[in-house]
């Protein structure tokens, strides 16, 4: 078998496509060191092999995944395609060769680079999306709810479930800055939309109202006397605050009328001080 | 609207670090008790409001719709009487299930001294219902909170307890029986206001799941927020570390296979605060060790400090496919800094671990305890402190 030191793959960046990868490699009987999507740079010095996309190859591979491996291992690739780890398509490779080789067994091996790598990865994944059915932040316009994140996995496949029944018969989106993909659910469907940008309307004075209620229960649920900012930065990584209520001090009227007060204070004490230095200069210099 | 998943879902981490999932609101702070302890005291001088039903449904559906909570926590004051006050939350939460048609989460704090007949409608409205014991002793709660009595507290429990038993056979009878408490029961203790030992406060935490079934005890560090000859002074720092020394002890209850008597008795009544509770337990049973990891029960990988129920349910998989090394160990998620002193590979320790007094005891230590303001808190309770000496001789003496 040619186990190609420099043979790179090259498909168009959907699953059915790194299907078609492993398809490829058991028909040439070669195993490639890199198999990338289209996104990255293209030189001229480029000698990768581009794989064409077949979707009865992709089925193939994929229906026999149950069958020769284990339903839990087609999760487990299924998964990993979501994720943001740089080689998964390497690692989902690998995985399935070492599968189809060994089968259902495949799955315990957890100290296996390939399949620790690649249960770590989709570990990543499903408690940044566990972690997302909270921290998510939905503002009221009209009858929609609409809501936005900048998540490191592609996660919206995962959320779908809980907020499609959470909001039964609503209206939403979700909106994945990083992935510029948004999720619609209206009549009861839901669907993944690639959408450029999103620029959100005005709040009107309700969504703006019980805004300003969470966070005022925000803060007086928090006890002085037990703060404890490393253990809440552990538990909320600041990657999340951007998008959340209760961290958003942009519009909150309040709060900069606060600071202006705060600022004139601290201003007026500066001056204080420097009188005050002067009269004592004045005194010494007497 | 709405949903209840079973993995609980915190939408929010307040400034101490503590999970925000509920709303959490008293239906009003009018209360006719008069428990040292509390802020809401009917001697305290303090402004007094109460929720309408209305406003309360109104505040939760706007809250769950942004996706802020997951549901409402709803307690009360004693309003009148324990009777009036349940009233009034079974009112509110018959509005925001009926009128509304919410079917999140809803957590009701069933209130001491109300009639069954109320706390059995009360629980068929509610996911979760609790009745916090406050106090670990009758002596105690005689001296801070002359209203309540140990009776008052576990009646009502045992009420919930028995209900949820009959209610599950229903469930099992009839498809269409309603549901009561599906979430089950859980109370909360205050840690630090009285002189109760650790010891005492677990083994009522052990009887409370055993014996009424309940899904949580929850500890809270006692802060003072009253001045009372009885209660510790209102400068005294709440005693955090050993709520969390309680909460580890809680865990290894529930998840580990352990037992209330094996890590405190008579002797020993309260938690050492310099090392965890597993930890210390098989320091002063290192009889049983090392283990093989290679060989060893899922019981007792369990009970090894550093392996927790993840890493250990994975040793088990993993070991099925060949023996395993520390490599391999570290690559399970095992946290090998506390393991390694406890544990061999393929018959042997790891390699180049020196057991020294100094080094072991140093790693043993939780990192927090180093902190100087700990260590004030230490003095105040005394804690029997294992000497470096005792711990050389149990670690070289068995490896």
């Amino acid at each position: 078998m040619l186990d190609g030191t420099d043979l790179v793959y090259a498909y168009d960046g959907t699953f059915e496509g790194l299907m078609c990868c492993v398809f490829e490699s058991y028909e040439c009987k070669e195993i490639p060191c890199l198999i990338r999507p289209p996104s990255d740079q293209q030189t001229i010095f480029d000698t990768s092999k581009w794989i064409e996309t077949d979707s009865q190859k992709a089925d193939r591979v994929y229906n026999s995944i149950p069958v020769r491996i284990s339903s839990e291992a087609q999760e487990l690739v299924k998964l990993g395609f979501l994720t943001c780890e740089e080689n998964k398509e390497l690692l989902i490779f690998r995985f399935l060769r070492s599968g189809f080789k060994i089968g259902g067994k495949v799955m315990t091996m957890l100290t296996d680079e390939v399949v620790c790598s690649l249960q770590k990865a989709v570990r990543h994944l499903t408690s940044e999306s566990h972690k997302f059915k909270g921290f998510i932040r939905f503002s009221v316009f009209g009858e929609a709810l609409v809501a936005v994140i900048e998540p490191k996995n592609y996660v919206l496949p995962l959320l779908s479930a809980h907020f499609c029944d959470r909001y039964n018969g609503e209206k939403f989106m979700i909106y994945d800055k990083t992935h510029s993909v948004a999720l619609i659910y209206q009549s009861n469907r839901a669907e993944l939309i690639d959408i450029e940008g999103l620029t959100l309307p005005n709040v009107d004075s309700t969504e703006a109202k019980y805004r300003q209620l969470w966070k005022q229960f925000y803060n007086t649920i928090a006890i002085e006397g037990r703060t404890n900012p490393r253990c809440r930065m552990t538990l909320m990584p600041k990657r999340y605050w951007n998008q959340m209520t209760e961290f958003d001090n942009k519009s909150d009227l309040f709060q900069i009328q606060v600071q202006v007060a705060e600022t004139k204070q601290a201003i007026a004490n500066d001056i204080d001080k420097t009188t005050d230095k002067t009269t004592r200069y004045q005194i010494q210099g007497d | 609207m709405g949903n209840a998943a079973k993995a609980g879902i915190c939408h929010s981490f307040s400034a101490d670090g503590r999970c925000i999932s509920l709303l959490k609101v008293l239906m009003t702070n009018v209360c006719v008790f008069d428990c040292k302890y509390c802020i809401n005291r009917e001697s305290n001088d303090t402004p007094r409001a109460a929720f309408t039903p209305h406003e309360l449904a109104e505040l939760t559906i706007n809250f769950y719709r942004r996706n802020y909570i997951e549901g409402l926590f709803l307690s009360s004051g004693v309003i009148k009487n324990p009777n009036y006050t349940a009233e009034q939350m079974i009112k509110a939460l018959e509005l925001l299930r009926n009128v509304y048609h919410f079917n999140g989460y809803i957590h009701v704090k069933a209130i001491p001294g109300a009639d069954s007949e109320l706390i059995t409608r009360l629980g068929l409205l509610a996911d979760r219902m609790s009745i916090n014991i406050e106090l670990p002793s009758q002596e105690s709660l005689r001296l801070l909170a002359p209203s309540k009595s140990k009776e008052s507290i576990l009646r009502p429990m045992g009420l919930i307890s028995t209900k949820i038993q009959e209610n599950r056979t229903d469930l099992v009878k009839y498809r269409h029986a309603s549901r009561f408490v599906p979430a089950g029961q859980s109370t909360q203790l205050i840690v630090g206001a009285t002189p109760d030992t650790d010891h005492k406060i677990l083994t009522l935490t052990e009887g409370l799941y055993k014996k009424y079934g309940l899904k949580r005890v929850f500890f809270s560090a006692y802060m003072p927020v009253a001045e009372n000859s009885l209660l510790p002074a209102i400068d005294t720092k709440p005693p955090l570390i050993r709520e969390h020394r309680l909460y580890q002890a809680d865990w290894l209850l529930r998840f580990y296979g352990f037992e209330a008597k094996e890590l405190l008795d008579e002797q020993n009544p309260n938690f050492n605060l310099q090392v965890d509770p597993k930890c210390n337990w098989a320091l002063n049973n290192m009889d049983k060790f090392p283990v093989e990891i290679n060989r060893a029960s899922h019981e007792m990988l369990l009970r090894v400090p550093g392996i927790g129920v993840i890493s250990a349910q994975r040793i088990m998989t993993a070991r099925r496919n060949g023996s395993l090394d520390f490599t391999s160990l570290k690559k399970l998620g095992v946290v090998l800094k506390r393991a390694q002193y406890f544990i061999t590979c393929q018959g042997k320790i790891m390699e180049g671990l020196k057991i020294t007094s100094d080094s072991t005891i140093r790693t043993l230590m939780s990192d927090r305890y180093k902190l100087p303001s700990y260590q004030e808190q230490l003095r105040l309770f005394e804690e029997p402190f294992i000497s470096r000496e005792e711990v050389q001789e149990c670690l070289t003496g068995q490896i």
